[in-house]
């Protein structure tokens, strides 16, 4: 079982937080922040494992992680879960995220919670894993986002429009923090056919 | 502009959408706080609104800050609100909402019940899909309770998408409604061969997970697993399984001799490293168990142990930490094969990964030996002196104390040692564990007698330098060992060298800053040592010692009593009355030194930690009687008095904790927690708040504060633990050049003589001699102890209540709960139900009387149903037992028992099991022995295991008063019984389509409110061999994947008539192709006895070997059965005749192939090419497939749309490759395969079983 799935960046702001077991918001912030100071003060070439923290955990759950550029990607699992597994599974997660937002970057995920949370929830399924093909995924987030696109149809026009112009007085957005092109090593990308 | 006149219509798109109000955060860096509170003012303003998208968009950015840490519970009834949008934009946006911050109780749940079952009734998957997705999140018992009947429905559901979300979700409705899981099994059980691999993956992870708590109740499921297992390709499913055979493996040992073969298998095959891992994973587990009771399996041990340290030496991290978990495994079991890799785990301990240190650290505990403990704990000290972090470090000072402690204090060599050790620990400032060290401290000092001298002088320095340990905080977790340090002073006095410095340094006005319980220790402990120094001034003739002492106590003691803290008080004001007393006598010179010691007199001996529990409840005791009168409500209030004491004074929490250590304690909370069981007005810890319960006792949880010292901390004249590791160096030279010389001479005289030698015989190298007489007091029982040693599991573990029989048949009460009318509900459990209408009177108001209406048409429907299908079923029973009237009674006396005796039919299950291993090594053995062996195997597991049991002694009884006398026999038929109706049921099938096939147990539960997919309709290759009035025969013919030349088969006889049918004997006429294995010795014409005898009504399965050369033609060979039909009176000879058909199919095993195999062998060119067509096949694409893969062995390679390729595999090794085509009702089959005869035999059968269908 997965009990939480966390992303936050390198300082530790929280970018996505999906708790599979009840906690209050206090308990949840401290329980990023602890894990953001557990998984950030470690190297580079370390081990993506760690024993979790006091606040989520005990001995019979593990951290594991991932960081991608800016952003730690943390997936806390109690043992029924295959360690690799879900190191791929995080992968399969960026990759789809990759596809969804077209190289994505953390602002994708700051601006587009609700769009990732709905990308994780075809992955994962209160706190069991649904689905690790990752074009079986993109096939249902798809066709829920038509759906979407054709209950809003005209009447959604003008917001969108004015969403555009809203977008345009940004300063331009830096898209460079994909993971495109920083490689992972992933040992066995291919195992999920 | 265009802008600006669309701007005019439609306002709310200047309301802030959640991009917004991200980036309005983002640009109020300063003033976050204040910025959100107005963004939630305008939220509140939103919600008041009526258009839902105005509503939705407001949640989704709540959504957003829940995230970032802020309440938005007060939304709730919004969510609620949007979730229930006719619209999936915003339903979506409303579920998202709901699942991140509903929780059980949430009150506005229960409002959601019926909007949920309506999204999962929805015509839209996605619909369906968000709802579950949702409430996986939030599903409570009532939900649970309310939905699990539409949830169950849903998993028959035609989108496979909604089938694995349904499937997955079942897993959350077990946990919360655990009444649910034997309704639901079987089906569950169904889709783990569910076409649609996402579903299959769903329910292998639910079952896994499941499993993993009970595996026990999971066992029966075993074949089913080998079965996925070797045909799988999904990685995710694979790992799964995997992983529970590990689990399952070390109930059931010959499940892993099975598994040796597929898994290595997989291990060469895969690419995969996590699949790869699991394997290795899992071998080790089969193993290990497999080599518990035979020393000689530990060769295979030690190549595991060489694999892993391949695994552990890897550059990638990851496979390092992997390879030191997977060998903390074999650990446990074979600690000698893991110590020969000292080395490399020592190395480990210095890598620069905590993670890795941890693991590393781990297996240290197993390293250990009486040679290197000391050199590896000086090497862990090395450690704790460099570690930064405080975890780490609390760490390596637990695991220094385990280590060193475990069993029993084994590989200790030298107590002196050890304390020093433990001294030095309590250098450590701010660690959390100080209780841990003093609770060592304790149990050396009192167990080894030999120790105590040193022991109290130790303590009697640590006392003197007290303050270097407490520095300016009370709350400082290593303070702890002073609670110790002075009790043991106190306690074992008479070795004090200098007690009036120690009793001097026990009444410093420091102490009254230590923490409560341990100021009170020393109050009592300078009692103790004024009592000693009284005695040893006794004989003097010079009384100024102990005056001036008595005079010191009467000084000193009043600070204590103005303390605070009551125990402190009320024992230091006893104390100084008493001394004030002595005082008044000893100016008369009265000796009073006897009576004082005599306070203090008696051996104290420890307890061991369940001693408590272990003892006995006297006969006609009953624990939980009432004595008097049960108390009325308002006296629970006066139970723990101490609690207004407690509130007072928070910081010395502790009135109780006197002089007690860490077990006492414990057994003091297990006293507790009994004695809360048994009250039924104490309120008990729910699940959710378990959590708290657990951690919240015990000393660790005072907050640690650092003290501020940029030296690190040497106790002045303590002595370092290194000297002694040199010492012991020494003096173990010196004991082996004493053996060299055979000289007699009293060694280490240094040691002032305290180390006394143990008289060994002849030493090697393991067995170093203790340098102190090692005189562990062992802990004191009770007497006549429950000899039991119960698990102390969690009662709170949500798990525990879905430990419950699977295999037992499903009784007529357990249904799931229908969506019924609200009377109906309320006769069967009119409690839950007036709350459930006391919390939703709006739902239920809102329900119009048309729709009641439908309600109570549905259910009519659906019992009017029922009955039809329980008519069928008795219908059929008859029509099925024509001329074998006499199973009848049987069958109907049965019915009630199954519920009666649940054990019964688990054990039968058991059997099916045991039949299932016990085949596991097809060897060239006759089949028959193999059936006997495994029987005889199965007996002490299972006492009511078939054949043997099987009551051969008394069959002219009247069948009444045979089935009450013979259980075991019963149980039997019970189990072929119910094979028998479930084939039957799977005929019936062919012939009544109108009828359910899901077998008996469920129609209960169907009441098709949603199109359901048609669910694929159990098979059975099982067919009809022979049959007369006696006995009837079915066979299953199959390959013998090990031999070549080999086919099994597996006939059940089914005794139909009412008499004893023994004797039995199958024959079949050799040809030349085919021949029956004998046993050696008899002739080519003797028949094989079958090794079992039917009472009536009885079937049993024997299985026969026979030998093929040619494989490519199917063939028919001639058989007869004899046997003796025994009456009450009489006893006749019958014999039938049957017909043997070895079709092709036989000869072919399911194996599965990867799909670039597959390319590879359709390439190469050497394969035969031939096709048929089936016309008029109406059966889904599935089912068609599912029936080629069942019946003919083919396994699925690849499947797209309505295009299938095959494979499979002879057991002389021919491909066999299928393309299976389907348009319309025409199914066309393009075949390949290295053997053209096989080939067309293959097809002509294919192309029969569908035309049957």
């Amino acid at each position: 079982m997965i009990k939480a799935i966390l992303i936050f960046n390198n300082h530790g702001k929280p970018r996505l937080s999906k708790f599979y077991e009840h906690y209050n918001e206090d308990t949840e912030q401290q329980i990023i922040r602890e894990t953001f100071h557990l998984v950030s003060k470690r190297d580079e070439n370390v081990c993506n494992f760690l024993e979790g923290g006091m606040l989520i955990g005990g001995s019979d759950y593990k951290l594991i992680y991932r960081h991608y550029a800016t952003l730690y990607f943390v997936f806390c699992v109690d043992s029924s879960e295959s360690e690799l597994g879900i190191l791929d599974l995080i992968q399969v997660f960026v990759e789809t995220l990759d596809k969804c937002f077209e190289n994505v970057c953390e602002l994708d995920l700051i601006f587009h919670v609700d769009k990732v949370h709905n990308i994780l929830a075809e992955m994962v399924m209160g706190g069991m894993v649904l689905e690790t093909n990752m074009n079986e995924i993109i096939t249902q987030v798809d066709a829920q986002n038509k759906m979407e696109k054709a209950e809003a149809g005209i009447a959604g026009a003008p917001a969108r429009a004015v969403s555009a112009v809203k977008n345009m007085n940004l300063p331009e957005m830096p898209r460079n923090i994909n993971i495109g092109d920083i490689s992972i090593k992933v040992p066995n990308l291919p195992s999920f056919k | 502009m265009a802008l600006k006149i669309v701007k005019g219509s439609i306002d709310r798109m200047f309301d802030k959408n959640l991009q917004d109000l991200v980036r309005g955060i983002r640009n109020h860096k300063d003033d976050e706080a204040k910025y959100i509170s107005t963004c939630i003012d305008e939220i509140k303003q939103e919600l008041k609104q009526d258009n839902i998208a105005v509503k939705a968009n407001a949640v989704c950015k709540l959504t957003y800050l829940q995230m970032l840490g802020y309440d938005v519970s007060w939304a709730a009834f919004n969510i609620v609100e949007v979730m229930s949008s006719s619209k999936f934009t915003y339903k979506r946006i409303g579920y998202l909402a709901a699942s991140q911050c509903f929780h059980e109780s949430t009150d506005v749940i229960m409002l959601t019940t019926n909007q949920i079952r309506k999204d999962l009734s929805s015509p839209n998957q996605y619909d369906t899909g968000v709802a579950l997705t949702g409430l996986s999140c939030f599903v409570t018992p009532d939900l649970a309770r309310d939905l699990a009947n539409d949830i169950m429905t849903l998993m028959s559901h035609t989108k496979p998408y909604i089938r694995k979300k349904a499937v997955l979700i079942m897993y959350k409705v077990f946990l919360k409604y655990p009444e649910s899981l034997r309704p639901a099994f079987p089906r569950l059980k169904e889709k783990l061969e569910d076409p649609d691999p996402g579903v299959q993956s769903a329910a292998v992870n639910v079952i896994c997970e499941l499993a993993r708590r009970n595996p026990k109740n999971y066992l029966s499921l075993a074949p089913l697993f080998f079965k996925l297992m070797t045909s799988s390709t999904n990685n995710w499913v694979l790992i799964k399984i995997i992983k529970l055979f590990g689990a399952l493996t070390p109930l059931e040992p010959r499940l892993g001799k099975k598994l040796i073969e597929p898994l290595t298998n997989l291990i060469h095959s895969t690419s995969a490293m996590s699949l790869l891992y699991e394997c290795v994973n899992t071998v080790i587990a089969v193993l290990i168990s497999l080599s518990s009771g035979m020393p000689n399996h530990s060769a295979s041990i030690q190549l595991c142990v060489q694999k892993l340290r391949i695994l552990i030496e890897d550059s990638d991290q990851n496979l390092k930490y992997l390879g030191l978990l997977a060998m903390s495994k074999i650990l446990k079991t074979h600690p000698k094969s893991v110590q020969s890799h000292k080395d490399l785990i020592l190395q480990c301990l210095d890598d620069k990964d905590e993670s890795i240190r941890l693991r590393a650290l781990d297996l240290l505990y197993g390293m250990v030996s009486k040679k290197n403990l000391m050199e590896i704990v000086k090497k862990l000290m090395l450690h704790v002196d460099k570690a930064e972090g405080t975890t780490y470090r609390d760490e390596l000072l637990t695991k220094i104390i385990d280590i060193c402690s475990q069993s029993n204090y084994q590989y200790i060599t030298n107590f002196e040692w050890y304390i020093s050790i433990l001294v030095e620990l309590t250098r450590l400032e701010g660690t959390r564990h100080g209780h841990l060290i003093a609770s060592q401290m304790l149990d050396v000092a009192i167990r080894v007698k030999a120790i105590r001298a040193f022991a109290v002088a130790q303590m009697a320095t640590l006392l003197d330098n007290a303050h270097l340990l407490t520095g300016n905080t009370q709350r400082n977790g290593i303070c702890e060992v002073l609670y110790a340090a002075a009790w043991i002073c106190g306690e074992f006095s008479e070795h004090l060298e200098n007690p009036v410095q120690t009793l001097e340094a026990m009444l410093r006005p420091k102490v009254a800053t230590l923490p409560g319980h341990i100021q009170a220790v020393y109050v009592q402990n300078t009692a103790k040592l004024f009592a000693t120094i009284l005695k040893s001034q006794e004989g003097n003739s010079d009384s100024t010692t102990s005056e001036e002492t008595t005079q010191l106590l009467i000084d000193r003691l009043p600070v204590f009593v103005q303390s605070a803290n009551l125990e402190v008080q009320e024992r230091a004001s006893c104390i100084l009355q008493l001394v004030k007393y002595i005082q008044k006598l000893q100016q008369k010179d009265v000796e009073v030194a006897e009576e004082v010691s005599a306070l203090f007199a008696g051996e104290l001996n420890p307890v061991a930690p369940k001693a408590q529990k272990k003892v006995p409840v006297p006969e006609g005791l009953d624990l939980d009687a009432w004595i008097n009168e049960p108390p009325s409500e308002s006296e629970s209030e006066d139970e723990q008095p101490k609690a207004i004491f407690t509130k007072e004074e928070p910081k010395h929490a502790r009135p109780r904790h006197t002089e007690v250590d860490e077990k006492e304690l414990a057994k003091r909370r297990e006293a507790r927690k009994q004695e809360q069981a048994n009250n039924p007005f104490y309120i008990k810890a729910s699940p959710s708040s378990q959590k708290v319960y657990q951690d919240a006792s015990g000393v660790e949880h005072i907050p640690v504060v650092q003290i501020d010292l940029s030296v690190p901390l040497k106790v002045p004249g303590l002595p370092m633990s290194d000297q002694y590791v040199k010492l012991e160096e020494e003096r173990r030279q010196k004991e082996r050049a004493e053996k060299k010389k055979k000289e007699k001479k009293k060694r280490k005289e240094k040691r002032s003589g305290r180390g006394k030698k143990h008289d060994s015989g002849p030493e090697s190298e393991e067995d170093i001699t203790p340098a102190h007489m090692v005189d562990i007091v062992t802990e004191e029982m009770p007497e006549n102890a429950l000899p039991s040693d119960e698990d102390d599991k969690d009662p709170n573990d949500p798990h525990k209540a879905l430990d419950i029989d699977l295999d037992k048949p499903l009784a007529d009460s357990e249904k799931l709960p229908v969506r019924a009318h609200r009377a109906a509900e309320a006769l069967k459990s009119p409690v839950e139900d007036a709350e459930a209408d006391n919390a939703g009177p709006q739902e239920s108001r809102k329900k119009s009387g048309k729709e009641k209406k439908k309600d109570k048409d549905r259910d009519r429907k659906k019992s009017k149903e029922e009955k039809k299908k329980r008519k069928h079923k008795h219908e059929g029973k008859e029509e099925d037992l024509l001329g074998g009237d006499a199973n009848e009674p049987v069958a109907q006396s049965e019915e009630p028992s199954e519920a009666a005796e649940p054990p019964a039919s688990a054990t039968a299950e058991v059997s099916d099991l045991d039949f299932w291993l016990s085949n596991a090594p097809v060897s060239s053995r006759t089949q028959e022995a193999t059936t006997v062996a495994a029987a005889a195997a199965a007996a002490p597991t299972t006492p009511t295991a078939p054949s043997i049991t099987a009551p051969v002694s008394e069959p002219d009884e009247p069948q009444d008063a045979e089935m009450e006398e013979t259980k075991s026999s019963k149980h039997k038929k019970k189990k072929q019984k119910k094979e028998k109706e479930e084939k039957k049921k799977k005929k019936k099938h062919h012939h009544h389509h109108h009828r359910h096939s899901d077998g008996g147990v469920e129609e209960s539960v169907q009441n098709g409110t949603v199109e359901e997919d048609e669910p694929l309709p159990p098979m059975s290759n099982y067919c009809l061999l022979a049959e007369n009035a006696y006995i009837k025969m079915v066979c299953d013919i199959q390959g013998n994947l090990q031999d070549g030349s080999q086919v099994v088969v597996s006939v059940i006889f089914e005794n139909k008539c009412s008499s004893f049918l023994k004797s039995m004997e199958f024959n079949v006429l050799d040809s030349l192709n085919s021949k029956l294995q004998r046993p050696e010795g008899s002739g080519p014409h003797d028949g094989l006895t079958v090794p079992f005898q039917l009472p009536p009504g009885v079937s049993n399965e024997a299985r026969f070997v026979f030998t093929v050369q040619s494989i490519v033609m199917p063939q028919k060979l001639k058989g007869t059965l004899t046997f003796i039909v025994k009456n009450e009176d009489s006893s006749t000879h019958e014999k039938l005749d049957f017909k043997l058909h070895f079709t092709c199919t036989s000869y072919l095993i399911t194996t599965p192939c990867y799909s670039d195999a597959f390319a590879k062998l359709l390439e190469s060119g050497d394969l035969k090419s031939s096709s048929i067509r089936l016309e008029g096949i109406n059966m889904p694409f599935h089912h068609l497939l599912a029936r080629i893969c069942f019946h003919h062995h083919f396994s699925v390679v690849e499947r797209i749309d309505s295009c299938a390729s095959m494979y499979s595999r002879s057991i002389q090794g021919h491909h066999v490759c299928l393309l299976v085509k389907t348009s319309g009702q025409t199914v066309s089959i393009d075949a390949k395969c290295d053997e053209p005869t096989l080939l067309g035999n293959v097809l002509d059968e294919i192309k029969q079983t569908f035309s049957l269908c």
